[in-house]
């Protein structure tokens, strides 16, 4: 049992490291200029709740599976996820607004976000693999 | 800078205000306090102020401007025919053709500002004759390589450059004023309403007229009548130049030298009025130099308006062929162009002034000065200069022929610019050094050692030297600008030094005499002000922005503050400088406005910087004739071969003489490779409300009478295309295919899903179905009087908006009288009228919905604006609304309580706003892109646009009313550059379907010490950062945070201030000159419209002032800040200005306080789109009989709205007055009589605000609540 919720934590972590990376490569794209404000934000936009969901559902896999330590590990950054998405102010167009990403560094911050998001995947994905042998072995 | 809310958390807030500040701080030390000087000038002070201001006007403020600017008041003399264009482009020279009106009056205008120019000139020198004669050697040297057309521009420039010089050296009170005077008079002129001007010149003019008159004319029959416009005149003028060369080299001469010019000067001011032919000569002979450019000006400003460059050569040529012997000897290039243009009809005349020229080269100036008179009478003759232009523009092909004669070397010299200016730029800046001494500090600092020699050419030669060096001109400058700034690094100590480093300045005003200067011999920027004990900071005459303190070859040329001005005009070195002076950092742009006079360069190759692609610019250096030095990233790139043909001059090898690099606002057309597609037509859509809501408020009659009235005058071609919507709670489309017998209306009931349902003949091309278009107009008012729908499909109206117009792009205007009620976008009142007076929470200042914002970015990609007309009397959310305009770079209109005929005044002014929106310029499928020297960046944007990638802000559609403001911060160090540049270029399509690229470039110096920060301090533009900056914190925070952050912008920069660069008493509260209307601006912006609290305000109203701050340019945001005051009971002509043959008073400001309201006055106050005339109950009854056409105070009717027109001599100024204040908005102004006891007075009391309301601060409370902040 405990393998198979590591194996799924591990595959989910994947998926969202991979779409770490993905933001950061829209989000570096913006800043250089290679696409316009308004298609990154919809490519981005399209991937907040997916990412909000993969990190929940893993936290609370963690949580209802009393793997305490990485639950907590896990809870502020899920807490975070959800709390940008709820304060998106109701005129925006979600949590990246292309009228305003250019705006007082917002890019700089988002794309700082995303890099701390795929440090913490990595390293998660490295305790849930770690994790997984164990409960692999102990079986 | 992450200052304002790096994110919408409002966890973050807490120390938000203090950021706000911090972040966009940053400081600059501006040498000149222009605001200042004048005001201490009283009566005397005025009229010295006003000389110079005459001409100073342009240059002195902005070098770059003053190009355009000059050639304004050209244009006014020659260019009547440009102003009849009336097209497109005449919104660019509006002004002149209001001035214009008359040949005569022409004539007389442009003499005026011919010899106002001229004046400065002449100021400069008797300032500091030293400096002035470097200068304007330098300045002809640089000319002189006979790029005559340039010339033209250098030489106005050089007039502007001596002006800058004296300001920023002595007190600024003289020259400064005088530059901002121009400046004043220059943004006046900037909206092609008023005949503006003209009026500039007038200005000082006029008040030099009252007092001064009589002095100065007889100086000038002494000097100048002998000889009036010919041959004669030049002998006369040669001997007063080796005059001025002895008294430069002695200061007690100087003041006799400052005398002749004080009094050509005022000649000149005589003259506007007088408009007399002989007077003008002799005016000329003082002011050479001056004159000179101006009679290039208008040719220029010609050539302009027909946009070519070749048209600037054309000129030249003529003047060339008959000058160019007499170019190669003489020194002066000035001289030259200027007698060139007359030339042609007076050749022997202008040989003649060439000899003399080449004769002195020392005096050159003057030389030239006397050339430049001869022909500016001829030049007067406009049709003279008109032959010139068509003969010039024929042979422009022609190859060049003229200007070989003039030295490479201080060509590129000249070019180099920085590296030139740094000699005059240390003597200019270090009031010290004298006239005299100056060829000797140009030396110093370059290693040639350029003989004191006379000749101007030899000074320029050092600074060839230095062309192997990067930016030796730079480098020279930063220098001296400090050392010019404060002699010591603390203001303070340095300030008091100054009265006796400006000699000079002491000895012109004594010499001046009755003239007035006040000498103001501490630079006002740093006087330390106790702000509790100084009873009346606010000065009597419009506050000028600071000239930036730079040399004299980089002041002329650097652009307009009406275009571009930054909150800083001396860039501090690091980020942790401006942190330190806790000031905000960042550019405000006016970049679409109206112009006067604009060089249109056409050209194969628009040459850029091949890795940053910044355009070139006056402020690029030329290392050697082959290769030059951009000054944004420092990339060597190539001259191509065709730049090195200046078809202005029809010369070859003179890249530095071409127009991209004489000016710092030029307009190029581009070429195909500036196309994604085909230019766009002119595209005009109206989206109106018909609703019940819209019938009741009647609002289509007024729509429709003015759009029949303009439908001749939109801009456009032949291509042009215009089509109609209705909507209630369906969708109506008018087919207007041509051939049918009458408009078809087509009724989309489906708004769900909206189809357009023949998409091919609903936009129809304005010419060819006239007639349909116009049985349409005539019909809609009257079509749905009894309809009974109420509801409003807005959002569906819309979207079939943008269907209609994505295959194009160009303009929806939407007229929307309540809130949509049905279909996609529909909206919810948010509003509850009991918060309307709340002091805690303002909610709801953001948008409900984001369909506002989606449909805007649809739009914005296809090249759409949406206008916003919001007609509403009841709350109608603007807040979403507006985003439909934001976003897609479109403008709003609200009309609060709009009825046609219950709110008259409103009706008209819709009427007004209307025909102003109807007919200005426009651009389509614009973009923005604002760059700046490596080392800064720029992190938020304030305006109506998309920002599409980091610097590239989308414009579907550009006018000449939107201003921009930019947030910049120092990622890198300045430390090794003394000069930083920022250029916008703003691509358009023209409503002719041009492609074409306005470029302005500002040049800016940078400063490492904090005093320096603090004196260039720009505080209206800070203001209107700030106000910016307080907007975007209201919505993304909340209304009290913004609140806090502008109270700590004043606390945070006032105790840093006080802690680092005053040294006196801590308790008091101490600010620098500069910063002396900073707590009252910030109070002002506390007690508007936008941020107040405790008053009851409507959401709508407070939105849309926030609208306004985003969306207005500087000079009309100021006025909606704070509003001037004037008492009009007792107006006289005294210091009264004319324009157009129109005498306009000058009224003294007064400050906002009921403290100067007194019973028996009646006062004016403009509050930028409103008028308040507030009549007092003692008033006279002789002015209320004469002005308002009533018998008694008590038979003034509640609402009056109009001041009569009656034939007396007070309703005459106050009407003038009036009129004048008007021009050139892009709000008209309503007008509201208030009595005394009528209700309607709360409206005006509420705008005093130095007094106290119950909700909030006096402006000494406010004083007292900020120094115990800085006391904590």
């Amino acid at each position: 049992m405990e393998a198979v919720v590591f194996v799924f934590s591990l595959l989910d972590c994947c998926a969202l490291i991979f779409l770490s990376v993905y933001f950061i490569i829209t989000l570096s794209d913006l800043e250089c200029d290679y696409i316009n404000a308004r298609s990154c934000c919809s490519k981005l936009n399209k991937w907040v709740i997916p990412e909000l969901i993969g990190h929940t559902v893993v936290t609370v896999l963690m949580l209802v599976s009393l793997h305490w330590f990485i639950f907590l590990l896990n809870l502020p950054v899920a807490t975070w996820n959800i709390y940008r998405f709820i304060m998106v102010p109701s005129g925006n167009m979600g949590v990246f607004d292309p009228t305003e990403i250019h705006n007082r560094g917002q890019l700089k911050s988002h794309m700082k976000e995303a890099m701390i998001k795929l440090g913490f995947h990595l390293l998660c994905f490295f305790m849930y693999l770690y994790s997984m042998i164990l409960a692999l072995i102990n079986d | 800078m992450s200052a304002p809310a790096g994110s919408p958390h409002p966890a973050a807030s807490a120390r938000i205000p203090p950021k706000f500040a911090g972040a966009a701080a940053s400081g600059a030390a501006a040498p000149s306090g222009p605001g200042p000087a004048p005001h201490h000038q009283n009566g005397p002070a005025h009229s010295q102020m006003q000389v110079p201001s005459g001409y100073g006007l342009h240059h002195p403020n902005y070098i770059g401007p003053s190009g355009h600017f000059p050639q304004g008041p050209g244009k006014m003399t020659s260019l009547p025919l440009e102003s009849q264009r009336g097209d497109y482009y005449s919104g660019l020279y509006t002004v002149p053709t209001q001035n214009v009106v008359t040949p005569c009056t022409a004539n007389q205008s442009g003499a005026q500002q011919m010899y106002g120019r001229g004046p400065p000139a002449p100021h400069v020198v008797g300032s500091t004759p030293g400096s002035f004669q470097g200068a304007a050697s330098s300045a002809s040297h640089l000319y002189t390589s006979a790029s005559q057309p340039y010339s033209s521009f250098v030489n106005h420039y050089n007039s502007p450059a001596m002006y800058s010089v004296n300001s920023s050296v002595a007190s600024q009170g003289f020259p400064s004023t005088c530059g901002h005077y121009a400046m004043s008079t220059i943004s006046n002129a900037v909206y092609p309403s008023v005949s503006y001007p003209s009026l500039p010149a007038g200005d000082p003019y006029g008040q030099m007229f009252t007092s001064q008159n009589a002095p100065t004319v007889r100086p000038v029959k002494d000097n100048s009548f002998p000889g009036q416009n010919t041959v004669v005149s030049y002998p006369s003028p040669l001997p007063p130049p080796p005059s001025q060369q002895q008294q430069q080299q002695q200061q007690q001469q100087q003041q006799q030298q400052q005398q002749q010019q004080s009094l050509s000067g005022y000649n000149t001011l005589s003259w506007s009025a007088p408009g007399l032919p002989s007077t003008p000569d002799s005016l000329i002979r003082n002011h050479t130099g001056s004159l000179a450019p101006t009679n290039n000006n208008p040719t220029n400003t010609v050539a302009d308006s027909l946009s070519c460059a070749v048209m600037q050569n054309v000129q030249p040529r003529k003047s060339s062929p008959v000058v160019s012997t007499v170019l190669s000897g003489a020194s002066s290039t000035r001289m030259p162009s200027a007698a060139k243009h007359p030339t042609e009809p007076v050749a022997p005349v202008t040989q003649p002034s060439e000899l003399i020229q080449q004769k002195g080269m020392q005096y050159g100036e003057y030389v030239n000065n006397q050339a430049s008179s001869a022909p500016t009478p001829l030049s007067s003759t406009s049709d003279d200069e008109e032959e010139e232009e068509e003969d010039e523009e024929a042979g422009v092909d022609s190859s060049s022929t003229t200007s070989s004669a003039s030295p490479m070397p201080n060509s590129y010299d000249a070019l180099e610019g920085g590296s030139y200016p740094d000699v005059h730029s240390s003597s200019a800046s270090s009031p010290a050094p004298d006239p005299a001494p100056e060829p000797d500090p140009a030396p110093a600092p370059a290693p040639a050692p350029a003989p004191a020699a006379p000749q101007p050419s030899k000074m320029a030669k050092p600074f060839g030297y230095g062309y192997p060096i990067l930016q030796p001109g730079y480098q020279n400058a930063a220098a001296p600008l400090n050392s010019g700034v404060h002699p010591s690094s603390q203001g303070y100590s340095g300030f008091q030094q100054y009265p006796q480093q400006y000699p000079g300045v002491n000895q012109l005003s004594s010499g001046l005499g009755g003239l007035s200067l006040q000498s103001s011999p501490q630079p006002e920027s740093l006087r330390p002000i106790n702000l509790t004990q100084e009873r009346n900071v606010l000065p009597m005459t419009p506050v000028w922005p600071p000239v930036p303190n730079l040399n004299l070859e980089l002041k002329k040329l650097n652009c307009s503050p009406d275009s571009f001005r930054c909150t800083l005009t001396n860039i501090p070195q690091t980020q942790a400088l401006l942190n330190k002076a806790k000031l905000p950092l960042g550019l405000l742009l006016h970049p679409f406005r109206d112009l006067t006079q604009l060089p249109v360069i056409t050209s194969n190759t628009i040459v850029r910087c091949r890795s940053c692609r910044t355009y070139i610019n006056p402020f690029v250096s030329f290392i050697d004739q082959r290769r030059w030095k951009c000054n944004l990233c420092y990339r060597v790139n190539d001259v191509p071969e065709e730049f090195m043909y200046n078809p202005l001059t029809r010369s070859y090898g003179e890249p530095h003489k071409r127009p991209e690099v004489q000016n710092s606002t030029v307009e190029f057309i581009a070429s195909s490779d500036y196309m994604l597609r085909p230019p766009q037509p002119a595209v005009y859509l109206f989206v109106l409300d018909v609703s019940h809501n819209a019938v009741e408020a009647g609002y289509l009659t007024i729509l429709c009478q003015s759009l029949l009235e303009n439908l001749d005058k939109l801009p456009g071609d032949s291509r042009t295309r215009i089509g109609f919507m209705t909507f209630d709670s369906t969708i109506h489309f008018y087919n207007l295919q041509e051939g049918l017998s009458q408009p078809q209306m087509l009724i989309v009931s489906d708004i769900d899903d909206v189809f357009l349902p023949t998409p091919d003949s609903l936009l129809v091309n304005l010419y060819e179905s006239k007639e349909l278009i116009k049985d349409l107009l005539n019909a809609l008012p009257n079509m749905f009087t009894n309809t009974r729908e109420t509801h409003s499909a807005l959002g569906p109206a819309l979207q079939a908006a943008f269907k209609l117009m994505s295959p194009t792009g160009g303009r929806v205007s939407v007229f929307q009288t309540q809130l949509p009620s049905l279909g996609a976008g529909l909206l919810q009142s948010r509003e509850d009228p009991n918060q309307r007076s709340s002091t805690k929470v303002v909610q709801h200042l953001g948008p409900a919905t984001d369909f506002y914002k989606k449909l805007a970015l649809d739009c914005s990609g296809q090249q759409t604006a949406v206008d916003l007309f919001l007609l509403s009397s009841q709350y109608s959310d603007l807040a979403s609304l507006a985003c439909m305009s934001k976003y897609s770079a479109g403008c709003i209109y609200y009309y609060p309580s709009f009825h046609h005929t219950h709110n008259p005044s409103q009706a008209e002014k819709l009427q007004k706003d209307l025909k102003r929106y109807l007919t200005r310029k426009i651009g389509f499928e614009a973009v923005m892109r604002i760059r700046c020297t490596k080392g800064l960046s720029m992190h938020t944007f304030h305006g109506n646009f998309f920002v599409r990638s980091t610097d590239l802000l989308s414009l579907a559609n550009i006018n000449p009313d939107a201003g921009f403001a930019v947030q910049l911060s120092i990622e890198e160090s300045l430390t090794d550059t003394s000069l930083v540049c920022f250029q916008t270029a703003l691509l358009y399509t023209s409503s002719k379907g041009e492609r074409r690229i306005r470029v302005h470039t500002l040049c800016l110096p940078v400063v490492s010490s904090l005093a320096d920060v603090y004196a260039g301090v720009d505080v209206q533009a800070a203001i209107c950062l700030l106000a910016n900056m307080a907007v975007d914190r209201s919505v993304s925070s909340s209304l009290s945070d913004a609140r806090d952050a502008l109270v700590n912008a004043v606390v945070d920069s006032l105790s840093a201030y006080g802690s680092t660069v005053s040294n006196l008493q801590h308790s008091a509260l101490i600010a620098p000159g500069s910063l002396k209307l900073f707590p009252l601006y910030v109070l002002a912006l506390l007690k508007q419209k936008a941020f107040r609290t405790g008053t009851s305000t409507r959401l709508d109203d407070r939105v849309y002032a926030m609208c306004q701050i985003k969306s207005q340019p500087l000079v009309h945001l100021m006025k909606m800040i704070h509003p001037n005051l004037y008492r009009i009971d007792r107006l006289t002509d005294e210091g009264a200005i004319h324009v157009n043959d129109r005498v306009v008073p000058q009224p003294p400001l007064q400050k906002l306080s009921a403290e100067k309201l007194t019973r028996e006055g009646a006062f004016l106050m403009d509050c930028g789109s409103v008028f308040y005339i507030w009549i007092g109950k003692g008033c006279d009854n002789n002015f209320i009989e004469d002005v308002l056409g009533y018998p008694n105070f008590a038979s003034i009717p509640q609402k009056m709205t109009h001041l009569p027109e009656l034939d007396t001599l007070s309703s005459e100024r106050t009407r003038s007055f009036i009129t004048w204040l008007k021009d050139g908005r892009p709000l008209s102004a309503v007008l509201h009589v208030v009595k005394d006891e009528s209700p309607a007075k709360t409206e005006f009391f509420q705008h005093l605000i130095e007094d106290r309301t119950e909700a909030a601060f006096s402006y000494y409370e406010f004083l007292l609540h900020v120094q115990q902040q800085i006391c904590k």
